[in-house]
């Protein structure tokens, strides 16, 4: 096996790690919003039961989820899941979803009354008053929980292996048969750029919105 | 006719009685104190009137006519609230200025966000957007903050800031201004430059309510005082009638330990 045959095998690996990695985010983060909504409602029911979601979904393995996604409806329903990277989907997103809302949620509640009071005063609607004036305060506090969340997120991409996602790590692990290690260590090369990357994104975001203070 | 008429109002949190029955009224341009040690319910009423919270009772005129009426449990649109609002401008004791904002952009951003539901909007959106600038400037410069523009809230002192809030209370052009405790969570060296816009304000004849500790001041600068006390009404009528010549025993005992400090 030449190396650059098993190079561009793990970066196909890596490619999967990655799209994981963006489809989570892209649609994990706004579902978070709204399930922080729906965790803060005045409404008890939907408060309570939007609580216990996300009690289970923090409560239990990432891994354990993905083999109830990838197998649950088949066997319970009869309606199997087309294709693995969805059900890789769905279990990265519900999951993460669970825990951004919790940080969105406490940044939210950190925002003093007096400036949703503020606002009001000032003739605004609730949404104005949440988009225009909290928001932003909001992502300004949430900045290094997010990035911690971030992180992880990177690194739990190579769990889609478990319902035989063919990610890097599981594409390095085949060579092992061949009798090669270092592809296997490698893939650690790819975690550590692709975070060292984004350690620098979340340090020169935190920096941009240091302009003010409170 | 009255500008401001409250009746009667009533207000409790559980089981505390805090309003038990506020009345008063004042006319266009005046200015009216309210005094009172902690506790009073002067804080409550300004809520109330400005609905911060709801009052369980009573009512509040504006001009003559029925504005609200806490009997009416009929719930008030959040449409109809923010017109009724905007007849009220609020200064808070705490400022609550807008941290990731610069000064003019805190003043502009409710007349922005107000212009934008103005029809003529999308057509004429540079004029009104100047337009809006301009007032903000003139009045931050009636403020005497001019040259603070730029600076972000937390670039400011207390009184400075204080002085933006006032500022963007009046962008909208508020018909009553009222102020709670605008000084009291100021460092004393700095409630001057506060009570000297407020004082400004009363002689281009804004028509304001503050609620205040400063008793030389409200005899200064205020129309009419009003003194409450667990909740009511005690004593009211002009800065001679209430502060030099007090009627009522509790606004005495009050006067009395305030000069003390």
């Amino acid at each position: 096996m030449e190396f650059q045959s098993i190079v561009s095998s793990l970066f196909e690996g890596f490619y999967v790690n990655c799209f994981i990695f963006a489809m989570t985010l892209l649609m994990a983060l706004p579902l978070g919003l709204i399930i922080s909504f729906g965790s803060m409602a005045k409404f008890r029911p939907i408060k309570w039961l939007t609580k216990t979601f996300v009690w289970i979904i923090r409560g239990t393995p990432l891994m354990l989820q993905l083999f109830v996604v990838m197998y649950a409806p088949g066997i319970l329903f009869e309606i199997p899941i087309n294709s693995r990277m969805t059900a890789v989907l769905i279990a990265f997103v519900i999951n993460y979803a669970a825990y951004f809302s919790e940080i969105f949620r406490g940044g939210i509640e950190s925002i003093p009354r007096g400036q949703y009071e503020a606002c009001q005063v000032l003739g605004m609607t609730k949404s104005q008053a949440f988009f225009k004036v909290v928001l932003f305060q909001v992502i300004k506090r949430i900045v290094a929980p997010i990035s911690n969340e971030v992180i992880t997120l990177v690194k739990d991409t190579s769990l889609a292996r478990v319902i035989s996602v063919a990610e890097i790590i599981m594409c390095a692990e085949r060579f092992t048969k061949k009798g090669l290690i270092w592809p296997l260590f490698s893939t650690g090369i790819y975690f550590l750029i692709f975070n060292g990357i984004l350690t620098l994104l979340f340090g020169y975001i935190e920096k941009k919105l240091d302009y003010y203070k409170g | 006719m009255s500008i401001l008429e409250i009746k009667n109002l009533t207000k409790s949190f559980g089981k505390t009685e805090v309003l038990k029955g506020v009345s008063f009224s004042m006319e266009e341009g005046e200015v009216v104190s309210i005094i009172g040690s902690s506790g009073s319910g002067k804080t409550t009423l300004l809520r109330c009137a400005n609905f911060l919270e709801k009052a369980d009772s009573g009512q509040i005129f504006l001009d003559g006519n029925l504005f609200y009426d806490g009997q009416d449990k009929k719930k008030i649109s959040p449409a109809e609230l923010r017109q009724k609002q905007l007849n009220f401008g609020l200064v808070f004791q705490d400022f609550h200025l807008f941290p990731q904002y610069n000064v003019i952009d805190n003043v502009m951003l409710a007349p922005l966000l107000l212009a934008k539901e103005q029809e003529d909007y999308k057509q004429n959106k540079k004029e009104i957007e100047q337009q809006i600038r301009k007032n903000a400037e003139e009045i931050l410069d009636r403020v005497g903050l001019s040259d603070k523009l730029n600076n972000y809230p937390c670039e400011l002192s207390g009184g400075q800031k204080q002085r933006v809030s006032i500022a963007r209370a009046l962008a909208l052009k508020p018909r009553i201004l009222f102020f709670d405790e605008p000084t009291s969570a100021l460092d004393p060296e700095l409630t001057g430059e506060i009570l000297k816009v407020i004082r400004k304000l009363a002689s281009e004849h804004v028509t304001m309510v503050i609620v205040t500790h400063e008793i030389n001041f409200a005899q200064g600068v205020s129309d009419k005082i009003i003194f409450m006390a667990d909740g009511v009404v005690i004593e009211e009528g002009t800065p001679e009638e209430v502060i030099q010549n007090p009627k009522n025993e509790r606004t005495r005992h009050f006067l009395h330990k305030m000069n003390e400090k």
